[in-house]
């Protein structure tokens, strides 16, 4: 693995390699001293095309934990925002010596094209481009579902066989909802994505996933999580789309509240990658309830993306995919 | 010094039997198999196939406005290495060719590089704005005497405006192309919607936007009793209405370009901006779709939608990145892989789809003549049995974003004459000639 594009690029074996590195890496942050030197003297650049503050925060955190030097390049303030382009800003940080880049771009696709263009010679890890894809948003989410629902004990080797979630709100322009079809997919989970037909994709078809337009219904075939999306409330109007009527209606079908929480089964959890729409998605009840796991959420994606940057910066991340390939042969 | 003329042995018109062809004076001066002349530059056609000179309906040449991308020039001498001895310049220059005086330089610019003649098209509106009729007698009456008119890049989307504009231009003779593209359905499209798109999160350009303007656009045209072409049709469903269009006696011709024949969405995953273009490159199941529309004659032409762009213009993300690829060069190839070598269609129906006809929509009498004794010498040489890897590094043209760079194609074009002029001879230009001569 040279690279961290998209969930579809993960192998089974690669997706619960990076799971139980995850746990490991957990292991050490409940330590009183949480920096590990694994990562000292490597540079990893976060490289923000747009705004995000718990994603980049995330990233800086796993790095510095893992005692890399962290350079922070938002869009906002440099050189990008007087028209530099994508593959200057990444000429010069390659000039500066980034062992990664971390990227969050507006369009989907440039992670994609930074890391096959010859601009730069560093690991090239998606922080969420576009409509298309967040990894390691997935991997965070696998990761608690993993620990949540696989059973008592060390979840070590373990992936999500015979778990069912259903992912709900706007599939449509979620990077988020794509990652985790193709990863929970990968990891065995059964996936079924809730939203009102104005925003599912054309071409969902081809998904590994149910697709329904009735949450009630979803949440009648017991799923062992939710995943609530967050639903920008811009896209009701004509300007955004229209994709819905109106906020309320939007609740009424599709929000997580209270008594949709309570119909559901008894072990089932809540996710949400956050930013929450209080009282549109989800409301205060479901958000804050024992079942609801989106702020530990938060403290599992700073593991997660120890573990990805370990993986691909560490020498031996580096050759472990050549020597697994001949194992596998 | 007497132009030279020049005696083709042995060349093969419309793929049929071998004959010596001469040429003199600019026109076909002698065809038959003991014709000699003891002047004449003798090129060895064995092997070879004899068209007339292609012509395309559909070039972006960029000048003026962009001649840092292509200019008439370049662009020209791109077309004539393709066997092109007419292009159709696109309206969508700056400033935009939508007057008699912008018309004019085109054609003018064209003359005075010598590598094809140069049809300006006049913009169908002010500006490309969709909002009021461009001069379009003016346009008609220039020295340019423009009779295709359209948008493209944009649609004219406007009902009103594009029913006055079919009925205004039948005061002579005149065509509009439509590019049809339902604006609203297509905010922000990358690519076409469907499967890929869904995966790779890329906006979607809808089928049913092209089909729905095309649909409006035959019924209006049958309405006014207007001719109508529609350019670069792309989509299974819009072959359908073209085919409907016809049975019912409609006036209307349709485009295919040659990536639409060949290539699919599928070539967006790797986000590599070459592959955008408008209207964009759809599934398996359009190819096979407009390849059949070519073959039964439901589609009339094959135009290029040749759209250099700079380096710089797709050297970035998708998204970022101009619409468009290069085409003059390997238009001849691709109709021939997709469509000659799979049988589909023999090489009079290539001089008809690449010549003929779109000489035809676009009312120009001196190319897509016959092969026979007293016509223009427009001609294209080109041997059939070669098969070349393309690189857009050696192409006449100054942008480099073909398709098919690194892509094995079938056949290349020897020789083209432009009133029986060498513009291309041994798979070279002849540039010194050209300049000499022109």
């Amino acid at each position: 693995m040279k690279h961290l594009l998209s969930a579809a690029d993960l192998s089974h074996k690669q997706a619960v390699r990076i799971l139980d590195t995850a746990g490991q890496m957990a292991a050490t942050q409940a330590r009183e001293i949480k920096k590990l030197p694994t990562l000292r003297g490597r540079t990893v650049v976060n490289l923000f095309f747009e705004d995000s503050t718990r994603t980049r925060i995330s990233f800086e955190t796993a790095a510095k934990r893992l005692s890399a030097d962290v350079i922070n390049f938002s869009a906002k303030g440099s050189s990008v925002s007087k028209g530099e382009s994508l593959k200057d800003t990444a000429l010069t940080l390659q000039a500066m010596g980034a062992d990664a880049v971390v990227i969050r771009h507006h369009a989907s696709g440039a992670p994609h094209t930074l890391a096959h263009s010859g601009w730069t010679h560093g690991a090239v890890v998606n922080a969420g481009d576009g409509m298309h894809q967040h990894p390691t948003q997935a991997l965070l989410d696998a990761y608690t579902l993993r620990r949540h629902l696989t059973g008592a004990g060390d979840p070590s080797g373990r992936d999500l066989a015979g778990l069912r979630v259903a992912i709900v709100g706007d599939v449509l322009h979620s990077r988020v909802a794509r990652s985790n079809v193709q990863l929970l997919h990968t990891l065995g989970a059964d996936v079924t994505l809730v939203a009102p037909p104005t925003l599912v994709p054309v071409g969902v078809e081809a998904w590994p996933a149910e697709v329904s337009y009735d949450l009630d219904a979803a949440i009648d075939t017991k799923p062992d999580a939710i995943m609530m999306l967050r639903v920008q409330r811009e896209r009701m109007s004509s300007a955004g789309g229209g994709f819905f009527p109106s906020p309320l209606e939007y609740t009424r079908n599709y929000g997580l509240d209270a008594r949709r929480l309570a119909a559901m089964p008894e072990h089932a959890i809540v996710l949400h990658p956050g930013p929450m729409n209080r009282g549109l998605e989800i409301s205060a009840e479901a958000a804050d309830s024992p079942r609801a796991v989106i702020v530990e959420q938060v403290a599992n994606g700073v593991a997660v993306r120890m573990a990805v940057l370990y993986l691909l910066l560490s020498g031996s991340g580096a050759t472990t995919e050549t020597n697994e390939t001949k194992v596998d042969a | 010094m007497s132009p030279r003329k020049y005696l083709l042995q042995n060349v093969a018109p419309y793929g049929g039997a071998r004959t010596s062809v001469l040429l003199a004076d600019g026109v076909i001066a002698a065809m038959g198999a003991d014709v000699s002349d003891d002047e004449a530059t003798i090129v060895d056609g064995r092997g070879l196939v004899l068209l007339p000179g292609l012509v395309d309906l559909h070039t972006h040449l960029r000048e003026p406005g962009r001649e840092d991308a292509e200019t008439i020039r370049t662009g020209t001498r791109a077309a004539a290495m393709g066997g092109f001895t007419a292009v159709h310049a696109m309206a969508n220059t700056t400033p935009t060719q939508d007057t008699a005086g912008v018309v004019e330089q085109v054609w003018r610019l064209g003359r005075e590089a010598g590598w094809a003649d140069v049809h300006p098209i006049g913009a169908v509106t002010v500006g490309l704005e969709g909002e009021r009729l461009a001069e379009l007698g003016a346009m008609a009456d220039s020295q340019a005497q423009v009779r295709v008119f359209s948008d493209d890049g944009k649609c004219v989307h406007d009902p009103v405006l594009m029913r006055r504009a079919l009925e205004y231009v039948k005061a002579f003779d005149g065509v509009v192309a439509q590019h049809a593209q339902e604006p609203r359905l297509t905010e922000n499209a990358q690519m076409h919607e469907g499967v890929v798109s869904a995966e790779l999160g890329l906006a979607g350009w809808p089928a049913v936007a092209e089909e729905a303007i095309i649909a409006r656009d035959v019924l209006l045209a049958e309405h006014v009793g207007s001719r109508l072409h529609v350019c670069h049709l792309s989509t299974a469903g819009s072959v359908e209405i073209i085919r409907w269009a016809k049975s019912r006696g409609i006036d209307v011709t349709a485009e295919v370009t040659p990536h639409h024949l060949i290539l699919t969405d599928e070539l967006a995953r790797g986000y590599d901006p070459t592959f955008k273009v408008n209207p964009p490159l759809r599934t398996q199941r359009d190819v096979e779709a407009v390849r059949a529309g070519l073959a039964d004659g439901t589609i009339d032409i094959v135009a290029t939608d040749h759209a250099p762009h700079t380096r710089e213009d797709k050297d970035c993300e998708w998204a970022a990145a101009a619409f468009g690829m290069t085409g003059l060069e390997t238009a001849l190839s691709v109709v021939q892989e997709t469509m000659v070598d799979t049988g589909r269609l023999t090489w009079a129906d290539v001089a008809r789809v690449l010549s003929e006809t779109p000489a035809k929509i676009g009312r120009v009498s001196d190319h897509g003549r016959p092969i026979a004794v007293g016509e223009p010498a427009n001609l294209v040489l080109v041997d059939p049995d070669v098969r070349r890897v393309v690189n857009p590094d050696e192409q006449a043209t100054k942008s480099g974003n073909s398709p098919f760079r690194g892509r094995e194609l079938s056949g290349c074009v020897v020789a083209t004459f432009l009133r029986g002029r060498a513009t291309v001879l041994d798979g070279a230009s002849c540039d010194e000639d050209v300049v000499v001569r022109r």
